[in-house]
């Protein structure tokens, strides 16, 4: 009993908090066991491929669905068997679900007017909400009128009105453009700071992720695989799925032929050797098969025979020819096929001279064994 | 050139059949019956200009109290079609799984399969004195003398709710099925109520399926014949068998094409009152479904 009091107070500082919640549909189990507390005034995303259960988990904590097993606590008080309408958190639907047949004003007023809220407050809080948005002078528009944009901030002004504990978004930049999308991004951080709210964002875009939250939790197959900061899951992951799924990524599979402390000697199944750091649960034996990975940016590619400063002993080297660019800018890529026949990724600076690598160049990549991290399969 | 000719051609051809349509069905009648509504008949085969036959029907109450009654009573079919009609539509479009939905549908339409005039001897053979209700009461011993259900306007009202209320679940499974449920969970979201979330949201959104499928049913309603007559007897007192009566029965065909056009300008009437009253359009509603 003791525990269970100390344990209450300790959920007081954190506005949402999920304990062993569990969601079977049938013998499908959609959400399984997951747990996790979100500190107040956070940005939160959980980050999974489609069908991993990240929308079901969030209908639960929103109190469409109920969950199997488990307890859903919000500012530290159980919302089990609370309807959706009496729950304070708010949710961005992935359509934003705005009603088309009210103007802005009424809009963003129904919630305050539900609470019952009078009408000198709601005109207040309203202009209020929308001067914080930066959207003073769409009160009387109608939605048909707005922009991807203007709606987005609508549908987010609509539930921060309401002041909730915590604000879920469902993919709600989906049906945005690249273009408008990368600046959402940087609204939606800077909203959040703003507003000072717990914010939980569901995606299946990792860049959307990582840039916006504070911490982020992978999902997949119903289970949380690892929750961190964006750079602890990028440099740290703890699992090759999570490796896999965050960031650009070459990946190999293979045997262990020498295992030293921390290291591992690598045959891939192409017959490349490499040497990889351990990673994540489990210390691979020799024999074990471990999945390598290599991020494109950690392989520094050399034209053969003109390399100026020696490769580190140490590195893992191999010869390949340049198959094709990927130019993007800052982000430029090349693809080099090993003498396994193989692509291999690897980032390149292309800045237009002569130097630049053209396509069939004999290239030398390098790559320390530090950054191929290895996880026993 | 050529190219724009062709297309000219195709346009009107494929335009040919619905304007021979209007023009020589709906257009050419209507301006016929007009014309035998504005003359006076003065003598045997003498006719004169006049508007006589509009102005018999204002003086003779019996006439519009006749019209009264059957745009009141039709009013009352079309509320209780909507009452009806409602939550069957919503949960065939937003309850219903995908499988269910289309039985339901199919439920709805079989019905139409068959004759209006078989349907209304169905009602008749439950109905009426010797009929199954009233027999089967009389064996269960809650009545002692069999009962007359037929001929009132309880039966008619019954009747008509049942062969139009098709008309009404369509529109609105049509509206309901575009709305998003996601807008539905939004309203419980934000703090409404069930109450609240209908009021405020379901019925506003399907506000267009509403006035259209009210429109149609009214329309049906107002204009129709056998259900009221058969079901309603020989005093059901409908508009279209005052019309019926000036035609055939009177061989007044002057007097039956003005009451004809007072039909049509009485429920145009109140269809345009109706489409004021909700704030809607005729093209936002009937032109949509």
């Amino acid at each position: 009993m003791q525990s269970m009091t100390e344990n209450d107070l300790a959920a007081t500082e954190n506005d949402l908090e999920c304990v062993q919640v569990r969601k079977h549909f049938g013998s499908v189990r959609a959400v399984d066991d997951v747990s996790f507390e979100i500190p107040k005034g956070s940005f939160f995303s959980i980050l999974g491929p489609s069908g991993c259960g990240k929308t079901t988990l969030m209908r639960m904590i929103a109190g469409f669905e109920s969950p199997t097993a488990g307890d859903i606590r919000i500012k530290g008080k159980s919302v089990i068997g609370t309807p959706p309408n009496r729950r304070n958190v708010k949710m961005v639907f992935q359509h934003l679900a705005l009603f088309p047949m009210m103007n802005v004003y009424e809009n963003i007023a129904y919630g305050l007017r539900c609470a019952g809220a009078s009408k000198d407050v709601i005109r207040t809080k309203v202009h209020d909400v929308l001067e914080r948005i930066s959207l003073p002078d769409v009160a009387n528009r109608e939605i048909s009128q707005l922009s991807g944009g203007q709606k987005q901030r609508i549908a987010i002004a609509r539930c921060m009105v309401l002041d909730p504990d915590v604000l879920l978004l469902d993919e709600p930049l989906g049906a945005l453009d690249l273009k408008l999308r990368e600046a959402m991004k940087i609204e939606l951080k800077l909203l959040q700071h703003q507003f000072d709210t717990t914010f939980v964002y569901i995606t299946h875009d990792q860049s959307e992720a990582l840039v916006m939250s504070d911490n982020v939790a992978i999902m997949n197959e119903g289970k949380f695989v690892q929750i961190g900061t964006p750079q602890e899951l990028y440099h740290n992951p703890s699992a090759a799925f999570v490796a896999g799924f965050v960031g650009d990524t070459n990946r190999w599979a293979g045997k262990v032929t020498r295992v030293e402390s921390g290291a591992v000697e690598v045959v891939t199944e192409a017959g490349l050797t490499m040497r990889g750091s351990v990673r994540g649960a489990g210390t691979p034996g020799v024999g074990d098969t471990v999945s390598a990975f290599v991020r494109p940016e950690f392989i520094s590619a050399e034209k053969s025979g003109v390399s100026a400063k020696p490769v580190d002993p140490a590195h893992n080297v191999i010869n390949g020819k340049v198959d094709s660019i990927l130019f993007n800018g800052a982000n430029s890529r090349i693809l080099v096929r090993d003498g396994a026949g193989e692509l291999i990724e690897a980032d390149v600076v292309l800045t237009g001279g002569t130097q630049d690598l053209k396509p069939k160049d004999d290239v030398t990549l390098s790559w320390s064994p530090e950054q191929t991290m290895s996880f026993k399969a | 050139m050529m190219q724009k000719d062709i297309k000219r051609l195709s346009l009107i051809l494929l335009f040919a059949p619905f304007a021979l349509w209007i023009f020589l069905l709906i257009v050419l009648p209507h301006l016929g019956m007009f014309y035998i509504s504005v003359r006076e008949k003065v003598g045997p085969r003498m006719y004169e200009f006049g508007l006589g036959n509009y102005i018999n029907f204002f003086t003779e109450p019996i006439y519009w109290n006749t019209l009264i009654r059957t745009g009141s009573m039709s009013l009352l079919v079309t509320a209780l079609a909507l009452l009806l009609g409602f939550p069957i539509a919503y949960y065939i479009a937003k309850i219903a799984g995908n499988r269910t939905r289309g039985a339901l549908f199919l439920m709805c339409l079989i019905p139409l399969w068959v004759s209006d005039l078989i349907r209304a001897f169905g009602w008749i053979l439950l109905l009426r004195e010797t009929g199954i209700i009233s027999s089967s009461l009389q064996w269960a011993g809650v009545i002692n003398t069999p009962i007359e259900f037929l001929y009132n306007d309880a039966a008619v009202i019954m009747g008509l709710v049942y062969t139009v209320i098709l008309f009404m679940i369509v529109p609105l499974v049509s509206t309901l099925d575009g709305m998003d449920n996601a807008m539905i969970e939004a309203g419980y979201n934000l703090g409404g109520n069930g109450p609240t979330v209908l009021r405020r949201i379901i019925i506003p959104y399907a506000m267009p399926g509403i006035v259209s499928g009210c429109i149609v049913v009214f329309m049906l309603t107002a204009g129709s014949y056998l259900t009221p007559i058969l079901l309603g007897g020989k005093n059901s007192s409908w508009f279209t068998e005052q019309i019926y009566d000036q035609f055939i029965t009177r061989y007044n065909w002057e007097s039956g094409a003005a009451f004809g056009f007072l039909l049509l300008a009485f429920t145009s009437l109140v269809v345009w009152g109706g489409l004021k009253l909700s704030g809607q359009t005729l093209n936002s509603t009937v032109a949509k479904s």
